[in-house]
């Protein structure tokens, strides 16, 4: 046991102090706030897809409440912080558009089947949890594609980008957006069961941590917390390698895009907070006196729509300009208007998905922990 | 054979940092190791820069 923990504590030191060498300061701190949310979202099990579920089949709100508490938080330093400094910090603004609310509506369809978004399957992979590996290894390859069809869909119709500061000034924008969070957390509570709307403790330190890290990352970056660039990324580097000319893509042939490619991931600001965020939450799982059992044995069939539906999940992230983290968490608390209709579709489309779970997620014989 | 054992935790999650590791080794040999002298300052807020950082918002 003191092995193993002292194994763990040497391979977050050594991230941290290879990045630091590698890549600079920036980087370093990069990569120890992506290790927080890896140690905060797996040591506290604050997840985003569970809590959309729990509150349709359970009727238990207290997940969700603790994602408006944390949103809320962050929204609060942010406005002031990002009007204060606009040249040097960037909300998570994107424009609203009939692709990205398809994208939105069928990414939450498709995470409620592999249970994770997109920082979900980074901490499943990172715990040891085989869906999670399959549905990241999927997530890579759809974010990746979804950037090659990018331009083709967003053509379908796309409003300007419309941020609530630019639409109500950074103090009305702020009101607007608490006041949303509010209702909503409302709303939430009414529809939870009694017992099953207040977060326990745990679920408020995690939310407080979670909003800290997060305007650590908008300060230390200039940007909010995003987890899809970087796995597309990591595809398109994947592809690269294996001799894809991406020269012809206007996605890859844009200027800052085309600038990442080819410079080191140790520069991608999503990259190093997404490795962080893995090794985070292998840290917490071998840190743990008993790792947890492992996750139920599917069928060969099962595993392979569990990869079908990674790379869905990627693909409709990337139409969708961002996931739970990068659309949701952070586009609503930057006063993006995308995240508020990114979120009423992929709810609709979390639904669909808890319904078509039982369908899809089919055990082997003889096996017996959930997934 | 109707599907196959799982694997445990521990080995599921040494293979998803071998999966991030094998990323980033190809990464490292074909783009090369950053230029450090080119890295940006420790904190975007206060340095006087531009962000320059792609993120998923962005098209």
């Amino acid at each position: 046991m003191f092995m193993r923990r002292f194994s763990v504590i040497v391979l977050l030191l050594g991230l941290t102090g290879f990045t630091f060498i590698m890549a600079g300061p920036r980087a370093g701190l990069l990569v120890m706030i992506g290790l927080g949310f890896g140690l905060v979202l797996e040591g506290l099990r604050f997840g985003f897809a569970g809590p959309w579920r729990m509150i349709v089949t359970d009727r238990d709100g207290r997940g969700l409440i603790a994602q408006f508490i944390a949103i809320a938080l962050v929204a609060a330093v942010a406005f002031p912080l990002m009007a204060a400094n606009p040249q040097e910090l960037n909300g998570a603004h994107a424009p609203v558009g009939l692709a990205m609310i398809l994208g939105a509506f069928v990414f939450g369809a498709a995470m409620q089947l592999v249970m994770g978004c997109g920082s979900g399957t980074l901490i499943n992979a990172g715990s040891g949890n085989l869906v999670g590996l399959i549905a990241l290894a999927g997530f890579i390859i759809g974010s990746f594609a979804g950037t090659v069809h990018l331009g083709w869909w967003t053509g379908l119709g796309t409003l300007p980008v419309l941020s609530l500061q630019g639409m109500l000034g950074a103090q009305g924008g702020l009101i607007v957006t608490l006041a949303g969070l509010a209702a909503l957390a409302v709303i939430t509570a009414l529809r939870a069961a009694p017992g099953k709307r207040l977060p326990p403790a745990r679920l408020w330190w995690a939310a407080a941590l979670i909003a800290a890290l997060a305007l650590a990352n908008l300060v230390v970056a200039g940007q909010p917390w995003g987890i899809v660039y970087g796995l597309g990324l990591w595809g398109a580097k994947v592809a690269q390698a294996g001799g894809a000319d991406l020269g012809g893509i206007a996605f890859w042939a844009a200027s800052g895009n085309a600038e990442r490619l080819d410079a080191s991931i140790l520069t991608d600001v999503t990259s190093l907070t997404n490795i962080g965020l893995l090794v985070g939450a292998f840290a917490v799982m071998r840190w743990r006196r008993d790792p947890g059992a492992p996750t139920q044995a599917l069928t060969f069939g099962t595993y392979g729509w569990v990869l079908l539906a990674g790379v869905v999940l990627g693909y409709s992230a990337r139409l969708a300009f961002g996931c739970n983290v990068g659309a949701f968490f952070s586009g609503i608390s930057t006063g993006s208007l995308h995240g508020w209709v990114w979120m009423v579709a992929a709810f609709a489309g979390s639904m669909l998905g808890i319904r078509m779970r039982p369908y899809i997620l089919r055990p082997a014989l003889g096996s017996g922990v959930a997934a | 054979m109707n599907g196959f054992r799982t694997m445990s935790r521990p080995a599921v999650g040494w293979l998803a940092l071998g999966l991030v590791l094998g990323i980033l080794a190809l990464d490292l040999s074909r783009s090369g190791a950053p230029d450090l002298f080119a890295a940006p300052a420790p904190f975007a807020l206060g340095s006087g820069e531009a962000p320059t950082g792609a993120h998923c918002t962005g098209g």
